[in-house]
């Protein structure tokens, strides 16, 4: 199915990556959002704002981000395709309903604008420290599906993918942007609409009578329907059984959450979108993501001035973790370098990819601007030796 | 536009910085099809005090977002001045609002160093609030890095169709400016102090 062209605006635009991802919210069919504006992603929703009466759309603030989180689920049941914008102490208050979105399996996708941490830390300035608070930070097991664009245009293009992901999948789908996509401008080419692909909501064709809210399709997903259609919907966080009701029992724990694992493990090679570059024959991998990635590209540039054999692996989807990419390349290699703006996280799951292969070297970075290149190039140059 | 590829435009929060870096980088990528990325720098600062926006230009993707050494600097208020003035590059250029900024000795070596009025010009225009594009309009005649059409476009493409006219006659007024100022040459050390003297 292709975009609404009511909401794509065709052209070649001037925008930074928080206002690219709102158009991509759009142009992907969004017509609610629910936030409590917070530096640095207010500009989403600003724009959502602004944008929304033209397209038929609704945006609330909210008193908090635990009010907008469950509010755009309402609007998911109710038949929309919803969204909301948050950065690190907003994120934390929404941990308890990403769970809910996870359980309860509500497609919805949730726009982090990384800063500084932990608690207030650094408003205005990034960091990319929230990457294993996207993957564990409700409780309970669970899978999420989080992208990390590295520029404006992967804002517009990966937030499209990710409601994309969020109706394939009915998980709650997160695009993980660092202040400094969100607020650099660069060129954003918006397509025309019948060029961007639409995954649509994959509503029931079932009568109401033969209707369970939770009875798989053949990808392990179930199908949805709407709120006020007639149908028995009965949605909760409790475990329940395939129509909806509460069922409270080990042997139902072991199917209902296995499952919710598997819909999107067994689909992991499809899901992980990654870019690769001269890893065969490298001798040194770094792998990186967001803004990273973009310094990370000049540190190898003059790694290879100087000889070395260095190939990047750059980490579209963060989670599910693309663990068969990395554990093909761990044999290969010398080592990987991974620089991020934390200090160790992403690196931990390449470490244990890697599976004592070959070397993994962590260039850590405390956040509030980008690494050094040197600092990259130093590692390359260490591991390559 | 290889050799002189970054720009940061600087002043007080409410001159139209980020306005003015907006039109540069549009120009370029938008209008020229080149590549632009544009940072602007948030912080307590961007509340009143100094104001900053950077903009990368070049025929290839930008890889490091930040500047930290301009090769044009372009300045509108003296705090400006002060704090941007010693990252500049030796050998780039200078553009100041002459009779906002004094110049105090220039610490990176063979500075280009162009005077223009912006504010007086674009009182006489009709309205103060378009100084920042008679500073655009300058920047754009004195480095000849995007063409006057492309940079003209980005304006009108940038402001609201109410303010278009005044907008391109600032534009206009600033770029003529700056093609008379290129003929006389940079000003030398001593028409620094004749500079400051009309404040």
């Amino acid at each position: 199915m292709h975009a609404d062209p009511q909401g794509v605006l065709t052209g070649a635009h001037f925008l930074d990556g928080d206002h690219a991802a709102c158009e991509g919210a759009i142009a992907a069919g969004a017509r609610f959002a629910a936030g409590y504006p917070i530096t640095p992603s207010t500009e989403v929703v600003e724009r959502f704002a602004m944008r929304a009466p033209t397209v038929g759309g609704t945006f609330i603030q909210m008193e908090d981000e635990l009010a907008a989180s469950i509010t755009i689920q309402g609007a998911v049941w109710g038949g929309v395709k919803a969204f909301t914008v948050t950065s690190g102490p907003g994120f934390s208050l929404m941990m308890e309903h990403i769970g809910y979105a996870a359980m309860t399996e509500t497609p919805c996708v949730f726009i982090n604008v990384q800063r500084g941490g932990p608690s207030t830390g650094l408003p205005t300035l990034p960091a990319q420290a929230d990457m294993m608070q996207v993957r564990w930070g409700s409780h309970g097991d669970y899978e999420i599906i989080a992208l990390c664009p590295n520029s404006p245009q992967e804002c517009f293009d990966l937030t499209i993918k990710a409601f994309n992901f969020s109706e394939q999948y009915r998980v709650p789908v997160f695009v993980m942007l660092d202040e400094v996509v969100g607020h650099m401008t660069e060129k954003v080419i918006i397509p025309p609409a019948e060029e961007i692909e639409i995954e649509p909501r994959h509503f029931t064709k079932k009568a109401p009578k033969d209707f369970r809210l939770y009875e798989p399709e053949a990808n392990q997903v179930p199908d949805m329907v709407k709120a006020g259609d007639g149908y028995n919907i009965h949605v909760t966080g409790l475990t329940h059984d395939q129509r909806g009701y509460p069922d409270m029992t080990p042997p139902m724990q072991d199917v209902l959450v296995k499952r919710l694992q598997s819909k999107i493990l067994d689909n992991a090679d499809k899901i992980c979108l990654f870019e690769k570059e001269n890893v065969e024959g490298a001798d040194v991998v770094v792998v990186s993501y967001g803004i990273t990635s973009r310094v990370a590209q000049r540190a190898v540039d003059q790694a290879r001035e100087k000889g070395v054999k260095v190939g990047k692996l750059r980490l579209i989807t963060a989670w599910p973790f693309p663990e068969r990419v990395i554990s093909e390349i761990a044999p290969t290699i010398k080592g990987f370098v991974v620089p991020e703006l934390n200090l160790g996280q992403m690196v931990r799951e390449v470490e244990r990819c890697a599976g004592g292969k070959t070397r993994t070297v962590r260039v850590s970075h405390a956040g509030g601007t980008v690494h050094n290149p040197e600092s990259i190039l130093n590692a390359i140059l260490e591991v390559a030796r | 536009m290889q050799s002189l590829n970054e720009i940061r435009v600087a002043g007080f929060g409410g001159q139209g910085v980020i306005l003015s870096a907006i039109v540069i980088g549009k120009a370029a990528s938008i209008v020229e099809g080149n590549f632009a990325t544009m940072t602007q720098n948030f912080g307590p600062e961007a509340r009143g005090g100094a104001c900053s926006a950077q903009v990368i230009l070049s025929n290839s993707p930008v890889l490091y977002p930040y500047v930290t050494h301009p090769d044009v600097l372009v300045v509108m208020s003296q705090e400006a001045y002060l704090r941007f003035a010693p990252e500049l590059k030796p050998g780039g250029i200078l553009l100041i609002e002459q009779d906002l900024v004094r110049i105090k000795g220039l610490s990176p070596a063979e500075t280009r160093v162009y005077g223009i009025p912006a504010t007086r010009i674009a009182e006489q225009i009709g309205k103060r609030m378009v100084l920042n594009v008679v500073m655009t309009g300058f920047f754009g005649a004195i480095t000849g890095l995007i063409s006057r059409e492309a940079l003209r476009k980005a304006v009108e493409d940038s402001v609201p169709s109410s303010f278009r006219e005044l907008n391109l006659k600032a534009f206009d007024s600033g770029y003529d400016y700056g093609l008379q100022h290129l003929e006389s040459g940079a000003l030398e050390a001593s028409e620094f102090e004749e500079v400051t003297v009309r404040e």
